[in-house]
């Protein structure tokens, strides 16, 4: 997936409201009814405890996360010794991926790969949803000529088409000679971070608009609550769902876009091997050793799939309608 | 059958005030995205010629050369509308080798438009089929198929697929050339194309099946079966032209971001197109092409939007009165 925008446009932008509006959901507004009632999360929680595909997904994106705290328990090898002797080795016994050009084991290096593939994907949907909620929450309830002015800012960010935003920035900071693991990550999450708030922007914005005109807002609202009051304790948690279920998704799209962006040469680079890296390495010798892209490949692929999966799955347990 | 027409009076006094105010609201937006752009290229704090002309530094001939050339001495605001004013006359500037970027540009368009109408064709024929089957026949099996294929779909990068499909079709079974002539033709853009438009499909395919499973559903669907029209014509012409709005909006703006998306693409199959220019000039960190070929495919993807928008309102005459 080369472009975490349009993830929103299959999937995450449906309805808006029906999550804001959920009668369940309100009916956690004004508590001391008959028996307890339950949350929308709640509800959410049980539903989703019953689909196959949140299971599935849970257990790969778990075991992704712990790969990538403890590489050493998923291998012995150095990722980085190399032994042009065997280079080029198709998948044996002893390396259960073969080896690399430089005769790295490949099955070490995709296991130490993972954390900066997921390092990357949970940075950028961080900071997407940080700066895109913010905007968008203030957007929506302030309205007027806030509203006006922040969507424009946003439509222009919108308008930068991802690949080639992307490759401007990255060509321009690659050239300011950014050096080092973690500010080379910096530089990849905050490119993408820069190109997709507009789409968590729009999203929490109309879930705000929303959730303004519900009657708990102007409850409050008449009950003499200030401004920060409302947004904090009763904007942000209706409408946050919303845009959750956007950076699940988008999460795995910007591990994918990272992939991208390595294999063009201005994503990520050593010392931070990603899997997008390792397969931009074997961009040439996919002929003679095609072990070197399709196993880095299967995991990527694995990882976003997962992701988009649990998105999926977590989008349909929140919205009232589908259930 | 009873929709509005646009040719009334009314319809297109609508119509006008629609294309106006939509322009209108371009204008804010296409400036801003062309000074964002060039800001981050040449205002950067810090040498913006580190890395412009390849491994070496840029000689000091070429720097005066440039400065002059894009008026670096003068503010920010008078540098943009002077280069803008360039584009705008056709000149995008030269690169290092001295090659005129624009020249560059018109050799190459012809082949990124064939390869992305290739794309947009299969996408649309392929995701279109895929989700009206699948929203007319409601859950199944072919739905299920349908919805885990796409998600795969989504799921692979797009240089993934098009190295598999290399490594399958070209190496392996040798169907194809693994790689595209310099004369690209329509035949042998099918496959890339394919590679292209793919993760597009998935998204047609989607869009079509929830729009047409959420009209299936709606009032006006109901009033035609109650008025004993016949399941071929409610299909069709009820149903169909209602649910392929949006997806037909959606093709419109992927043309536009195939255009420039087709970096990847171009720079696996070798097609000798405007995204390998920008990727050969990535490799070769020649800065201006890079940089002029984006604000070019920008500026494209922007404008193509805007009919699309324009082409919305004369499919939905609704859109106009909102």
């Amino acid at each position: 997936m080369t472009d975490p925008s349009a993830a929103a446009a299959g999937t995450a932008t449906r309805d808006t409201e029906s999550y804001v509006v959920a009668p369940e959901h309100l009916e956690d507004v004004k508590p001391g009814g008959p028996g307890k009632p339950r949350s929308l999360w709640s509800d959410a929680w049980r539903d989703l405890r019953r689909r196959p595909m949140f299971i599935i997904s849970g257990v790969v994106i778990l075991l992704l996360v712990v790969i990538a705290l403890f590489p050493g328990l998923f291998t012995s090898a150095d990722p980085n010794l190399t032994d042009l002797a065997r280079s080029r080795k198709p998948p044996s016994a002893d390396a259960w991926f073969g080896y690399d050009l430089q005769g790295r084991d490949v099955y070490a290096r995709v296991m130490y790969g993972t954390r900066w593939s997921l390092l990357v994907g949970i940075g950028a949907a961080v900071f997407t949803v940080l700066i895109g909620s913010m905007l968008g929450i203030l957007a929506g309830f302030a309205g007027g000529w806030v509203d006006g002015l922040l969507s424009r800012i946003g439509e222009v960010f919108f308008g930068l088409p991802f690949v080639l935003g992307a490759i401007v920035i990255l060509t321009i900071f690659r050239n300011a000679g950014v050096n080092g693991a973690l500010p080379i990550v910096g530089v990849v999450v905050l490119s993408l971070a820069v190109l997709s708030w507009p789409v968590a922007m729009r999203i929490m914005r109309s879930a705000a608009i929303t959730a303004k005109q519900q009657d708990y807002v102007k409850a409050a609202r008449a009950l003499g609550a200030r401004p920060a009051r409302i947004v904090f304790r009763h904007l942000l948690p209706n409408c946050l769902a919303p845009v959750l279920v956007y950076a699940t998704i988008a999460l795995g799209a910007f591990i994918g876009a990272e992939a991208t962006l390595s294999f063009l040469g201005i994503g990520l680079r050593d010392p931070a091997v990603s899997w997008g890296v390792m397969i931009a390495d074997s961009r040439n010798f996919v002929r003679v050793a095609p072990h070197m892209l399709l196993f880095p490949a299967g995991f990527l692929t694995a990882t976003v799939l997962a992701f988009v999966m649990l998105g999926d799955a977590v989008r349909e347990a929140l919205d009232p309608k589908l259930r | 059958m009873g929709r509005p027409t646009p040719a009334t009076r009314e319809g297109v006094r609508g119509m006008g005030r629609y294309v106006l105010r939509r322009l209108l609201q371009l204008v804010p937006v296409f400036i801003g995205c062309t000074f964002l752009i060039y800001v981050l290229v040449w205002a950067i704090p810090g040498n913006p010629f580190a890395g412009m002309c390849g491994e070496r530094p840029c000689p000091d001939s070429f720097i005066a050369m440039m400065t002059d050339k894009y008026n670096l001495d003068d503010s920010v605001f008078v540098q943009y509308f002077k280069y803008m004013g360039n584009l705008l006359t056709g000149d995008f500037g030269e690169t290092f080798s001295g090659l005129d970027v624009g020249e560059l540009i018109s050799l190459r368009w012809p082949v990124s438009l064939r390869l992305a109408l290739m794309a947009v064709a299969i996408q649309t024929v392929i995701g279109l089929v895929a989700g009206i089957v699948s929203g007319l026949r409601g859950r199944g099996f072919f739905d299920s198929l349908v919805l885990v294929s796409t998600l795969f779909l989504i799921a692979i990068p797009t240089f993934v697929t098009g190295f598999v499909i290399q490594i399958l079709l070209g190496f392996q079974w040798e169907i194809m050339t693994p790689t595209v002539s310099s004369e690209a033709t329509w035949a042998e853009l099918v496959i890339p194309g394919f590679v292209l438009g793919s993760l597009s499909m998935a998204y047609v395919s989607r869009l079509t099946r929830t729009s047409i499973a959420e009209n299936k559903r709606s009032d006006y669907i109901r009033t035609a079966l109650a008025k004993g029209l016949p399941q071929r014509r409610i299909v069709w012409v009820h149903l169909l032209r209602n649910s392929l709005i949006p997806v037909l909006t959606f093709l419109g703006t992927d043309l536009g971001a195939l255009m420039g998306g087709a970096v990847v693409t171009e720079g696996i199959f070798g097609i000798n197109g405007i995204g390998r220019l920008v990727y050969d000039g990535i490799l070769s960190k020649e800065g201006v092409v890079v940089t002029g070929v984006v604000v070019l495919l920008v500026i494209v993807f922007l404008l193509i939007n805007l009919i699309v928008d324009l082409l919305y309102a004369v499919l939905d005459p609704r859109i106009r009165y909102d």
